[in-house]
């Protein structure tokens, strides 16, 4: 029997994760509101930190709209390992096992949805901001790279979803995910700079958890224009993330299809 | 066999206490219940007295009490509130397990049932407070306040929890169902965040100082603040509110169990 090429399989499955999750208000509406709701009340109410000397804008706009691409990258957590469960929990995946299905296809064929849903999200967040005042010194070239980057990190945090659907295989404990996540989103430079963090154990924090360098990635193209350093540290981190993720799923892929 | 008369009139205590002690029980032993209703607001006090504390260096914040105490308030209140949505969480998987229905069946007075989810929620807000207390004590913050100040801080929480609790079963009677959960969780968010949480409502710039001013938190928080900092202020505006707020929920509880005894 022939064997279907690799390309299709990935078409069959992306197709089916990009309708599902387009299909799934629930899933669509919080990712592209929430973070949006978050960023209008914080610059409401951070705007007079701009005040403080050696903040490095004065739109605390322009310094905030980095976080909803990270806040919607969490959300892709949720997603794709909700769905990823919901599969293992009806069935679906056992008899996607008994079929010649490649390991890979599976896993990127998954995270398609997550991904669409991370390029609408991108191109919300920019027009809702930029819309609203903010600044992008990195002009037009730099939207492309904030799009970019911002898939690459959904794509890290979803393979964590699936990782974690996959080694569980129930939904509830991919929900419980979140909160360690957004933990890790409130422990970084998130609100502030990390030089005007005085709280030292909390600036210790915010430079250890690799958040606050994809925050200051995205936020470097806003404020500051091209920042070599910041950039490669944004995409090494989110590249290194991917990369384990997907490797720590696809083992778990196996394990799971073994137990099968 | 149902009780009459006077016996009638007291059934409601021990419906109360039972299912109180029930729901006390569950939630001291069942990790997934304790951990996240003590962790988070030690979480969210960690990440805004530390994480913002620069902020208090803003012309203007005016507050001497020091940041810690200032985000202190915010949190307290804000963990009395959530304790009772999650509580309305309980209700709702309740009646999705059936318990709740049997609970209907067997209580003599029915009314008892959410004045037990109500002492529950409030032991649960008390052991939270005592864990923030302590560990916003260890972390340095200041209190200006006298005792009498500090009785009217946790006074306001305690309505806050009850005027949230009431709300949360409201609508976990009227649906019955887990997924009423954004329901019953959203509106509290939105009203807490719409508030002065980061700075003073004077410090606030454009439509969110528009809304805070009119957000009945604003006067929960500034109350909360003025006593922690010795300097009470808008207290009777908040305790107004607060216990309007439990009021008109309890009417919106009642209603819910009215139609949780009609439901099919």
């Amino acid at each position: 029997m022939r064997r279907t090429p690799l390309f299709t399989q990935v078409g069959h499955l992306a197709r089916r994760s990009v309708l599902r999750t387009l299909r799934q208000p629930a899933q669509i509406v919080p990712a592209l509101i929430f973070p949006l709701f978050l960023l209008a009340v914080n610059t409401g109410g951070l705007q007079k930190a701009t005040r403080i000397p050696g903040f490095p804008t004065h739109s605390y706009l322009t310094f905030a709209l980095a976080i909803p691409f990270i806040q919607g990258a969490l959300f892709s957590v949720m997603n794709s390992g909700t769905d990823l469960a919901r599969d293992i929990e009806s069935g679906f995946l056992n008899r996607l096992a008994l079929t010649p299905l490649r390991g890979p296809a599976l896993l990127a064929g998954l995270l398609a949805g997550a991904i669409v849903l991370a390029l609408i999200q991108a191109v919300t967040y920019l027009l809702v901001g930029l819309a609203a005042g903010a600044d992008l010194a990195a002009g037009f070239p730099g939207v492309l790279v904030i799009v970019a980057l911002s898939v690459l990190i959904t794509l890290g945090f979803g393979g964590i979803g699936l990782f974690a659907a996959l080694r569980t295989g129930s939904g509830e404990a991919v929900q419980g995910l979140f909160p360690l996540f957004f933990v890790s989103l409130f422990l970084s430079s998130m609100a502030l700079p990390r030089n005007l963090i005085h709280t030292t154990w909390f600036r210790d924090v915010a430079t250890y958890n690799p958040v606050s360098y994809l925050i200051e990635a995205i936020r470097s193209l806003l404020i500051t224009g091209w920042d070599a350093k910041a950039l490669a540290l944004g995409f090494g981190i989110a590249a290194a993330i991917a990369v384990l993720a997907m490797v720590a799923a696809s083992h778990a892929l196996r394990t799971r299809l073994v137990r099968t | 066999m149902s009780a009459s008369g006077p016996s009638r009139r007291f059934a409601r205590f021990p419906v109360a206490r039972a299912v109180a002690w029930r729901m006390i029980h569950n939630f001291l032993t069942n990790p997934a219940f304790l951990i996240p209703s003590l962790i988070f607001p030690l979480f969210f006090f960690t990440a805004f007295a530390g994480g913002l504390s620069t902020i208090s260096k803003v012309p203007d914040f005016g507050f001497p009490t020091g940041y810690t105490a200032f985000q202190f308030v915010f949190v307290l209140l804000q963990s009395a509130a959530f304790g009772g949505v999650f509580t309305g969480f309980s209700v709702a998987m309740d009646f999705e397990s059936g318990f709740a229905r049997r609970l209907l069946l067997a209580a003599p007075r029915r009314g008892g049932i959410v004045v037990g989810y109500a002492l529950a929620a409030l032991t649960r807000a008390l052991l939270t407070w005592i864990l923030l207390t302590v560990v916003a004590l260890l972390a340095g913050m200041r209190i200006d306040g006298s005792g009498v100040d500090l009785f009217g801080l946790f006074g306001l929480a305690l309505i806050v929890n009850v005027a949230a609790t009431l709300w949360a079963t409201g609508v976990a009677m009227r649906i019955r169902s887990i997924q009423g959960g954004p329901l019953m969780q959203i509106p509290v968010f939105l009203i807490l965040f719409l508030a002065p949480v980061y700075v003073p409502l004077k410090l606030l710039t454009g439509w969110i100082h528009a809304v805070a001013s009119i957000n009945p938190a604003t006067a929960l928080l500034e109350a909360g603040r003025g006593f922690i900092s010795g300097s009470p202020t808008v207290v009777a505006l908040a305790f107004a509110v607060a216990l309007g707020l439990v009021f008109l929920f309890a009417l919106w509880a009642r209603g819910g169990l009215r139609r949780a005894e009609a439901s099919p």
